[in-house]
């Protein structure tokens, strides 16, 4: 746990100052600058952030962290020849990039809100914009990093990488189309809410759909969501689900790194 | 305390000399607890045709109280009326009768009568002003009259579920009636139309009714101008009727799954203009309607600015602003009988090279999205998703499902603007 510590905190420092991620941090803040100063109405630039948040996080962090994993093979290496412990050496790592990436994206979409919202309205809908945007950030660093882990190939890697979020970004909104085309004669309120629940992008946006309660536009459908997600067990099943999503790789990796043979 | 009692004295000095001086003519009669008149029944049965009744502050619960003489009533201090949550409160039986500074309170929900807090049964030129109607079953219930006016009231209910509440201005079978300035809050409809002519509805504000905003059917040649429509259950529905015209009315927020600016159905030769709809479910939903005009509106943040259902044809909209909506049109149909023109797309990405201020390539407000809803509600899940977009881009450059014939062919490339343009 020390060991895990000492780790976290130099990773933390060395992840801070790598210039993507104050890139990131950058790019965030102008877009919030430019949807929070410029759009009249708060609730317009959540939505117009949650848009950017669940295209942009997933894939910066899965190219980031599998890069960062890459190109910190020769430290990992250096750390191993060590007598140290190697779950706490990765879990150091992941949360040492995780942790920052969260925080700069976070800060990159707090400080303008903080200079330029109106009145400081819908706090909760900020609050809730940045839990979202930071699960999502553990959830594809933790793949990036399973793929990293079990792909030696960096090319081969990033492209897996790429494949995932096109998978969970585009193709699998597809297959939800294809599924509601082919099935259309059933009652398919339950499958949605399971299908988009196992899906974490989807997941993100539904939950952000129904607190903007643009659920309205779904007639039946949205009632049904509204009733599943509103509910205490929706709240937890969604959490239980985005944990599952962040545990899992996690700890798939976990056990490849302690086996690995560097 | 001592203002009271001196625009009391005053009101009785002016009131008495009136009295003398305009005997000839009418009487003028005060209900009051401290006057010999005690009860308005009291006051209808001496009075004659032409009379004035003053009712004074104080509480009156009389029951059901006929006006079955031309006179005026005329409450001086908010006099309350109240009819008990039992039956009737005012019958007006009686042509030329003018109500006006009351309270009235609490006429009776009943499933079988329509008890209102002043009923107006075969008359004319009646005047109902200024009062204030609490919780009452039905507020005011005109039935087969005509020439009559409404105007200045407050009108508040106590929301309870649709089957036992009341419309806050119900008319059945009435011609000419005006309708100004009225407040509606927490009814059931707050203003209800049922084979009614001519009538003019303006500047109103609707807010908080169980169903309708404002609801009318096989009422033709009527007219709504400037009324607020907020927060109703359902927004506004207009049904079965002829040569309506609306315009600059406001339909804001009325959000919910069964939500609707403005619900059209079997409506023809109409003209719907300079309106403005945000944050409707439902901007416009257009069914069975032809020859409409709709121009000049606004259609602002909505779920769909128009849903336009195949079986309307002629249809025409001109020069209207679509900003922010998710949908801007969407119909059931690869055929299109309806024309739109010169409108203002927030979506339009064209450009304009010889800048006559309309875009050169014709722009398609059907997303390829709309057309899989409007077949698969379900799909709607799908919104603001990546993969819905990429969808849209491609068929926005070759239309396969989307209704051909259903472009914009001169977009604006500016919007409108209300003050330079309208």
């Amino acid at each position: 746990m020390k060991l895990m510590n000492k780790i976290l905190r130099y990773e933390i420092h060395n992840t801070i100052r790598n210039k993507w991620v104050i890139i990131y941090a950058f790019f965030f803040f102008f877009v919030g600058y430019a949807l929070f100063a410029f759009s009249g109405d708060v609730n317009k630039a959540y939505i117009s952030l949650m848009n950017i948040v669940l295209i942009i996080i997933p894939i910066v962090s899965l190219i980031f962290g599998s890069i960062y994993l890459y190109n910190s093979r020769e430290f990992v290496e250096m750390m191993l020849s060590q007598p140290i412990d190697r779950k706490s050496l990765f879990l150091g790592i992941y949360f040492g990039t995780t942790i920052p990436l969260s925080l700069s994206w976070a800060a990159g979409i707090f400080i303008p809100y903080l200079l330029f919202a109106k009145n400081y309205q819908q706090f909760d809908g900020l609050i809730m914009l940045i839990i979202i945007g930071t699960a999502l950030s553990f959830v594809f660093t933790a793949i990036a990093f399973l793929i990293s882990i079990r792909q030696d190939d960096k090319a081969k890697g990033l492209g897996f990488s790429l494949m995932i979020w096109l998978l969970l970004a585009v193709i699998y909104d597809g297959l939800i189309l294809l599924v509601v085309y082919f099935f259309e004669d059933y009652p398919l309120e339950k499958v949605m809410i399971g299908l988009s629940i196992t899906n974490p992008i989807d997941l993100a946006r539904i939950i952000f759909l129904i607190k903007f309660n643009i659920s309205a536009l779904m007639g039946y459908t949205g009632a049904v969501f509204q009733n599943f997600f509103g509910s205490m067990l929706g709240i937890f099943i969604s959490i239980f689900f985005l944990l599952i999503w962040i545990v899992v790789p996690i700890f798939l990796s976990t056990k490849s790194f302690s086996k690995k043979d560097f | 305390m001592w203002i009271k009692i001196f625009k009391r004295t005053l009101l009785t000095i002016i009131i008495s000399s009136l009295c003398f001086t305009s005997n000839l003519f009418s009487n003028e009669i005060i209900v009051s607890e401290k006057s010999p008149i005690k009860s308005i029944n009291h006051a209808i049965q001496i009075a004659e045709a032409g009379d004035k009744i003053f009712i004074k502050s104080g509480y009156y619960a009389e029951g059901n109280i006929i006006v079955d003489k031309q006179i005026t009533i005329i409450g001086t201090d908010d006099p309350v009326i109240d009819g008990k949550d039992d039956g009737e409160i005012f019958t007006v039986t009686a042509d030329n009768v003018q109500i006006s500074g009351l309270v009235i309170k609490n006429s009776g929900t009943s499933y079988l009568k329509e008890n209102a807090g002043i009923r107006l049964e075969e008359v004319s030129n009646c005047r109902i002003s200024n009062n204030k109607f609490v919780n009452n079953f039905f507020a005011i219930y005109l039935a087969k009259s005509s020439s009559c006016e409404i105007s200045n009231n407050y009108i508040v209910g106590v929301k309870k579920r649709e089957s036992n509440s009341g419309n806050g201005i119900h008319l059945w079978y009435c011609r000419d009636v005006s309708i100004n300035n009225n407040t509606i809050l927490n009814h059931r409809d707050g203003i209800y139309f049922e084979f009614v002519r001519n009538g003019r509805i303006r500047n109103n504000y609707s807010e908080g009714n169980l169903r309708y905003g404002l609801h009318f059917m096989f009422s033709d040649s009527c007219e709504y101008r400037e009324n607020t429509f907020e927060n109703n259950g359902a927004g506004v529905a207009v049904m079965y009727t002829k040569n309506v015209l609306m315009e600059k009315n406001y339909f804001r927020h009325n959000w919910g799954t069964a939500s609707y600016g403005i619900l059209l159905k079997d409506i023809s030769d109409s003209k719907i203009s300079f309106n403005q709809f945000e944050e409707n479910t439902v901007g416009i939903f257009i069914e069975g309607c032809s020859r409409i005009l709709v121009q000049k509106n606004d259609f602002r943040k909505n779920g769909w600015a128009i849903k336009l259902m195949a079986n309307s044809m002629g249809n025409i909209f001109n020069e209207n602003n679509f900003i922010a909506n998710s949908f801007d049109v969407s119909t059931n149909s690869k055929q299109n009988f309806n024309t739109f023109e010169k409108n203002y797309w927030s979506s339009y990405s064209g450009y304009d090279l010889n800048k006559d201020g309309y875009g050169d390539v014709p722009f398609r407000p059907v997303t390829m999205f709309s057309m899989i809803v409007e077949k698969q509600p379900t799909s709607l899940i799908l919104l603001n998703g990546l993969f819905i977009k990429l969808l849209d881009v491609a068929e926005s450059i070759i239309p396969a499902l989307t209704p051909e014939a259903l472009t914009d062919s001169k977009p604006r490339m500016r919007m409108i603007n209300e003050k330079s343009d309208f």
